[in-house]
């Protein structure tokens, strides 16, 4: 038997580097994580302090706090996320429900798919041009507007391949029964999907607590706290932006701090959304 | 619901009367339960409309926005290279040129890596270790790209230009080709540094799709591959990849599509300089850069309506690059039988 020992070794070699890259490959990955949350640890950590949720943000060289832009990041999610919610979910119901393969569902799943994926800052220039223009001046009504476009086409794509996921048999026992085909999916199936569907919700709710660029000349910002959803409002991720650009000491500690918080949130709600799904895999 | 009378029904007529009514009652229910039913159909459908209502709104605004750039500078916005704002002269090219290198160098790291993760976490990992690493991974992805920027400006920026950049440059400096694309000054922010931040920051698509392509691959196609004689890398390279082509591509132009949209990141690092350089460590600008950095201090109508032409241009070529994205994981899906 001839046996080719070069090609042999070459391809242990070729294997055991490939191995060795993909390895650290790997490694490289892990490496940027930590790297990124022990910067924001340190740096978050150190600019944490009660006054963060006291007191609203600061002019340069004062003390002060986060609890304007803590208040409006709050109004303005929830705002989208009860407005946003309900819509996707009954759009994503209608794609698995009644459109399936019809070609109205495949230019909605389509369009909904680019939606998802779109540079929020273009959501941000959209809605500046349909809502702050016609009204005259910044509000937080434009700034849940353009977080609601946001949050709905993650909602429709996660609930409906939650619905998918439950099984026809369950459809087709409870329409057996002689139930109506709203009252199958209200009763049946949403039932049976809900735990992914609030994963969605919280997939959202992830999403826009980070988004800033849409926020940027929607919102805006606003040194005081206020309630008034007609007035420009200060939301955690524009501060962060404005604060970190700016060359005050003080104010890039804000930023930090303001930056953990958020990570935290998001991170938190990711990890919860990831439980929530596979329980629903299951 | 079965309308008819039952056959075995009782003849008497009081009684046929009693059933009649009954019957009605039950028709009504049926109708109404129809109704209802009717009501949801079009309920949903409506929110199905919505979805469509949106996107034609974001499209109209922004082409609505246009309008005056577009009727003032014509086709020549794109290929112009002054960015005026004191002479209200304005061109896109330094920001498409910008954007279009930071996203491709980004995916020059992020392919391989990410590839690479994916081949890790699928042949090599322990098992115990999977799960964790497979999500710690995908954190990643969860972070806010502003959280990319604020780390980027104040973290990453300063050690790259220390540890990096300089002796780089004194490197090359002699060099011809790569003299010219890695000189200048050490700036630690510039293009470089927004594409590598970019490319952390695509890295979790890429890896994550590539997992789900490669757990798509029959197990018998692999073992029948390692039965032959082939090494792991041989089983990864020639077997397991051209079974998921189409589902990887697809995937790495979804992550470009993240990266030509991606603002916060980029804004904090790029510098925010409309010129094009010859090298990648100069500063440059990105569309959604430009937008951020300028929209509300613009003044002029022509500024403002420049600013959004950049972003309809930022719309229409992501819309492009996700829709062969998606044409592409559609392509796969519809092999895999989904």
């Amino acid at each position: 038997m001839i046996v080719n020992k070069a090609l042999y070794a070459r391809r242990r070699i070729t294997n055991g580097l490939f191995i060795m890259l993909s390895i650290s490959a790997a490694a490289f990955g892990l490496i940027w994580l930590a790297f990124i949350l022990s910067a924001l640890l340190t740096e978050g950590f150190s600019a944490l302090s009660p006054a963060l949720f006291t007191q609203p943000t600061p002019p340069p060289g004062e003390a002060g706090g986060l609890l304007n832009a803590i208040i409006g990041s709050v109004i303005m999610s929830t705002i989208a996320v009860v407005v946003g919610t309900p819509i996707g979910v009954l759009a994503g119901t209608y794609l698995a429900e009644y459109g399936k393969h019809t070609r109205f569902a495949f230019v909605v799943r389509f369009v909904n798919d680019i939606l998802l994926s779109a540079p929020s800052i273009v959501i941000g220039l959209s809605v500046y041009q349909l809502v702050v223009v016609p009204m005259g001046h910044f509000s937080g009504w434009a700034g849940s507007i353009a977080l609601t476009i946001i949050v709905i086409p993650v909602v429709v794509r996660t609930t409906e391949n939650m619905l998918l996921l439950v099984p026809n048999g369950l459809r087709e026992a409870a329409s057996a029964l002689g139930a109506p085909m709203s009252f199958v999916i209200r009763a049946v199936t949403w039932k049976a999907a809900q735990a992914g569907i609030i994963t969605g919700a919280l997939l959202a709710v992830a999403r826009i607590s980070g988004e800033t660029a849409p926020l940027l000349f929607t919102a805006l910002n606003n040194q005081f706290i206020k309630a008034d959803m007609n007035g420009p409002m200060a939301s955690l991720p524009a501060v962060i932006f404005q604060y970190a650009l700016s060359p005050y000491e003080d104010w890039h500690a804000l930023a930090w701090a303001g930056a953990l918080l958020v990570t935290a949130a998001v991170l938190t709600l990711s990890i919860v959304a990831r439980l929530l799904e596979k329980k629903q895999r299951n | 619901m079965n309308n008819k009378t039952p056959t075995n029904a009782p003849q008497m007529a009081d009684v046929a009367l009693i059933d009649e009514s009954a019957l009605t009652a039950r028709a009504d229910s049926t109708r109404r339960a129809s109704r209802g039913d009717d009501r949801f159909h079009f309920v949903t459908w409506a929110a199905a409309v919505l979805v469509l209502l949106i996107f034609a709104g974001v499209i109209f605004s922004l082409v609505e926005g246009s309008l005056p750039a577009i009727r003032q500078f014509g086709f020549g916005f794109l290929t112009s290279k002054s960015w005026n704002p004191a002479a209200d002269r304005f061109g896109a090219l330094p920001a498409i040129y910008g954007t279009l290198v930071t996203s491709v160098l980004a995916m020059i790291v992020a392919v391989p890596v990410g590839i690479g993760i994916a081949i890790f976490l699928t042949e090599l990992c322990p098992r115990v270790l999977r799960r964790p690493i497979g999500i710690a991974i995908e954190l990643l992805a969860g972070i806010p790209s502003i959280i990319y920027g604020i780390w980027g400006l104040f973290v990453f920026a300063p050690w790259f230009q220390d540890h990096v950049q300089l002796p780089i440059i004194e490197g090359v400096t002699d060099v011809p080709v790569l003299g010219t694309l890695f000189g200048g000054a050490p700036y630690g922010i510039g293009m470089f540094t927004a594409a590598l931040i970019l490319s952390i920051m695509i890295l979790p698509f890429i890896s994550a799709v590539t997992r789900d392509v490669f757990e798509t691959v029959p197990t018998m196609l692999k073992e029948a591959a390692y039965g032959l004689g082939c090494t792991t890398w041989e089983v990864m390279w020639r077997v397991a990849l051209p079974f998921g082509r189409s589902g990887v591509v697809g995937g790495a132009i979804l992550a470009l599509g993240r990266a030509l949209g991606e603002t916060m990141a980029a804004t904090f690092v790029i510098g925010n300089a409309h010129t094009i350089n010859a090298s990648l460590f100069d500063p440059g600008t990105t569309i959604s850069a430009t937008i951020a950095n300028e929209f509300t201090e613009a003044t002029s109508e022509l500024y403002t309506s420049s600013l959004i032409s950049l972003g309809l241009i930022l719309f229409f070529i992501t819309f492009i690059v996700l829709a062969c994205a998606q044409w592409m994981l559609r392509s796969l899906d519809a092999r895999a039988g989904k």
